[in-house]
């Protein structure tokens, strides 16, 4: 075992790498259930847009028109949930695993000729002299726009729900729709909308995953990673900092068991590789001792009766 | 009167599926004018404001304001127009603080620092003390309503509807209510007053008018016309008041010794070291605004929620470990305030619901198989006993009119000869001939020697039926007194006097 081979800086910015896709698919979600509803369907819509994104990023050779057919891809995707549970006023639980069986092998027929295929590079920001400042330089200025739009994502989705309008009325919408629509607010255009958004979110992180953080396609690639942004969102309180914080924990230990496994440690690969997935939640579960946060509607299916 | 009304109605109509909700309404409001829109429930009053507030759309008829026509197509239009109105239930958000809910409620909110100056402004003009900075979840019954009438007199409104504003209050907290009323009156606000008080009625409004089954069927002024005339107006019939012999208590059935219990929920009331007695024959009545204890109560009681031992003695038995079946085994039977959900099983048969609580009393089970045949029997009687208006007891329970369930839940428990029973809010959404006949079945248990836990929000109906009164407030509950020759001013005393009250100046 060495643990000298493991190079702090690169595992750093590795690991900012590594949670960006959960990032995107959380923060996505988190608007969804603000409100009120669940999608359970995030992993389904990440993986579709991984191959929407992976498929145009080829095709036009442009990874940035790659991200947005991903986001196109997710929202189109999450469409279908939208009209199972908002309009055919389906069981949003149910729904939301057969988004996910869906997308799982809707992706699996478009993506198979992409399959060994390398896909164009998005080239990192150029920060200038920034980059060349020893330890944070390397860490904090060497990474595409992608990343650093995640991280302001999360900064944006504070502000609107916390200072704007907008946002107070999505949060009215999760915590009492028939408050909300006896106050004459569009309860399911406004759960539409934030629905799109959370499917737009899941088609960037997968794009992420199969663009940046693997670079090739495979079936099945997103790993689980759209269940645990799931469970981020929940153990988070539905705070999107505290969600940012989750992500990068389990990035960073993602990164380290690799590193670990890299270094010969003389633990099972298994359960190195477990790890990540048990102390995220382990961790999260601690912090999230202030039960009272979720939004009163949430799962509930809303039908305006007159 | 030769002045432009400030809202005309003429011809309104509106038909849902089977049934007719409002049919060809009339009625017309002047500024300044408080008038009354009194109806049982199903008469048509809810339909018909919410066409006033662009909710809903009138099938027919014509709406003017002022002389020009107006036809709001959505609640975002009438508030436009200078109509503000406070729900009775379903209209605030519990997480949310005060500030956010009124901003929510606003077209044009300005920044919340600046609202919140505005919420004190009009809370000190009119005698409504808040602070905008509380979550609304912890607000008292009477601090909520508070919320929603800030939140439309923001807005300057021109009429103000409300839709039976005083069930949830304190005659104290009534009265305070009344005089902001009255203000606004003054100041040329029209008010649309909804409400089955017919005392309340009186006291306040200019001009009454009546709907029946979804017709206008009279018109009134309320302070000339008496109580019982207008009753009989909204009914359409005579009214049986409820009658019982004199009686002596027979012995302790149940004992609260010290009952504390935890809200199992995170916005109830703990209860407070609740001591009493209620004796075979006896109907306690058990008052309070909501959200006091009630619930709370209930539950303990019923055997929802487990207390330490030695609380709960029933017959010189300490149930307080036991849980609803064992207890229900024994006699002591309960029917909870919500009738959906709680009371009853919204989507299965009145057969099935008959099952629930009955299997053991009534010996619908037999080593453990289920006897369908003897439930629906049961059920049938339920319905018969008590007039439940359905089809049959195949049913879903959901599918019953709210007083119609509610007769369906009262007469499941009181058919089962209950030893003791506890029931919340009996004829909360019932109209006035049902209500009569669950007080007076109510009425004949205790005439059989049942002790009776009567909880109520309706102090009208609990001075009618109760031989002994007390009040939650808090969590604990007051000595209970003989009800009979107990003043308004008593009981208000009793419940706790007006809540946070002590700084309005009117």
């Amino acid at each position: 075992m060495d643990l000298s081979a493991i190079n702090p800086i690169l595992f750093v910015a590795g690991f900012l790498v590594a949670a960006t896709p959960l990032i995107f698919a959380a923060i996505g979600e988190l608007v969804v259930e603000k409100s009120g509803t669940l999608n359970l369907g995030v992993e389904g819509m990440m993986i579709t847009g991984a191959i929407c994104g992976f498929a145009t990023a080829v095709e036009t050779g442009s990874p940035m028109l790659g991200f947005a057919a991903a986001a196109v891809g997710g929202a189109v995707l999450s469409l279908l949930f939208v009209f199972l549970t908002q309009v055919a006023l389906a069981n949003q639980v149910a729904s939301g695993l057969a988004l996910t069986l869906f997308g799982l092998g809707l992706s699996a027929l478009l993506g198979q000729s992409y399959v060994g295929i390398k896909p164009p590079r998005l080239p990192d920001i150029n920060f200038g002299p920034l980059a060349d400042i020893p330890v944070v330089g390397p860490i904090l200025f060497t990474h595409d726009i992608i990343l650093y739009l995640g991280i302001a994502l999360v900064a944006a989705t504070w502000a609107v729900l916390k200072f704007t309008r907008a946002g107070l009325i999505l949060r009215a919408v999760g915590e009492s729709h028939d408050a909300a629509h006896a106050l004459g607010y569009k309860v399911v255009r406004i759960r539409t909308l934030a629905i799109m958004f959370g499917g737009a979110c899941a088609g960037l992180g997968g794009a992420y995953i199969s663009l940046i953080r693997v670079p090739q396609w495979t079936e099945g690639m997103t790993a689980g990673v759209g269940w645990i942004a799931l469970a981020l969102v929940v153990f988070a309180s539905w705070k999107p900092w505290r969600l940012l914080l989750g992500a990068y924990l389990f990035g960073g230990i993602t990164q380290l068991q690799l590193n670990l496994q890299g270094a010969g440690v003389a633990i099972p690969v298994e359960y190195l590789a477990m790890s990540p997935y048990l102390i995220t939640i382990i961790v999260l579960v601690i912090l999230s001792r202030d039960k009272s946060a979720a939004p009163a509607c949430l799962g509930r299916t809303f039908h305006a009766s007159s | 009167m030769t002045e432009t009304p400030l809202l005309d109605l003429k011809g309104l109509t509106k038909a849902y599926p089977g049934v007719i909700a409002n049919d060809d309404v009339s009625l017309s409001i002047q500024p300044g004018e408080v008038h009354a829109l009194l109806g049982e429930n199903g008469a048509g009053k809810s339909t018909l404001v919410k066409m006033i507030y662009g909710l809903v759309k009138p099938d027919a008829g014509s709406m003017q304001m002022f002389g020009v026509p107006f036809a709001p197509a959505e609640p975002r239009a009438a508030r436009a127009a200078g109509v503000g109105m406070v729900f009775q239930h379903f209209s605030l958000f519990d997480a949310l603080t005060v500030a956010e809910n009124i901003a929510l409620g606003m077209e044009n909110a300005p920044k919340l620092r600046d609202l919140s100056q505005q919420i004190r402004h009009v809370s000190d003009t009119y005698g409504l003390p808040l602070s905008p900075d509380r979550v609304v979840g912890d607000l008292s019954a009477g601090e909520r309503q508070r919320v929603e009438i800030i939140r439309c007199l923001l807005q300057e409104p021109k009429l103000l509807i409300m839709d039976e504003p005083t069930s949830v209050l304190t005659p104290q907290e009534v009265e305070i209510l009344f005089k902001t009323l009255r203000k606004l009156s003054a100041e040329g606000t029209a008010i649309l007053y909804i409400s089955h008080k017919l005392e309340e009625i009186r006291a306040l409004c200019d001009s009454a008018t009546i709907l029946r089954l979804g017709k206008v069927v009279g018109e009134c002024t309320p302070a000339e016309t008496s109580a019982r005339d207008m009753a009989e107006m909204m009914v359409g019939k005579l009214l049986q008041t409820p009658t019982r012999a004199g009686k002596t208590p027979g012995d302790v059935v149940l004992e609260l010794k010290g009952l504390s219990a935890q809200s199992p929920s995170a916005f109830g009331m703990p209860l407070r070291d609740i001591n009493v007695e209620v004796r075979a024959g006896e109907i306690i009545g058990i008052g309070g605004v909501a959200g006091n204890g009630q619930d709370e109560l209930l539950a303990a009681l019923s055997g929802e929620m487990l207390t330490s031992p030695g609380m709960i003695v029933f017959k010189e038995r300490d149930v307080s470990l036991l849980g609803p079946t064992p207890r229900r085994a024994m006699g002591i039977l309960s029917a909870p305030e919500e009738r959906l959900g709680h009371a009853a099983a919204p989507d299965m048969s009145l057969t099935e619901n008959a099952m629930l609580t009955a299997a053991a009393r009534e010996r619908l089970e037999k080593g453990g198989l289920l006897d369908w045949g003897a439930a629906q029997r049961f059920a049938e009687k339920i319905i018969e006993t008590f007039d439940v208006r359905t089809p049959g007891p195949g049913n879903a329970a959901r599918s019953l009119s709210g007083g119609n369930l509610q007769k369906f839940v009262i007469g499941r428990e009181v058919l089962q000869r209950p030893d003791l029973l506890v029931v919340n809010q009996p004829t909360w959404g019932v109209d006035a001939s049902a209500a009569a006949a669950i007080r007076q079945a109510l009425l004949d248990l205790a005439e059989n020697g049942t002790a009776l836990v009567v909880i109520s929000q309706d102090l009208d109906e609990l001075m009618e039926i109760s031989d002994r009164f007390a009040a939650l407030n808090e969590g604990r509950l007051s000595a209970p007194r003989p009800a009979q020759g107990l003043t308004v001013e008593e009981i208000g005393l009793m419940m706790g006097g007006a809540h946070g009250m002590e700084v309005a100046h009117v």
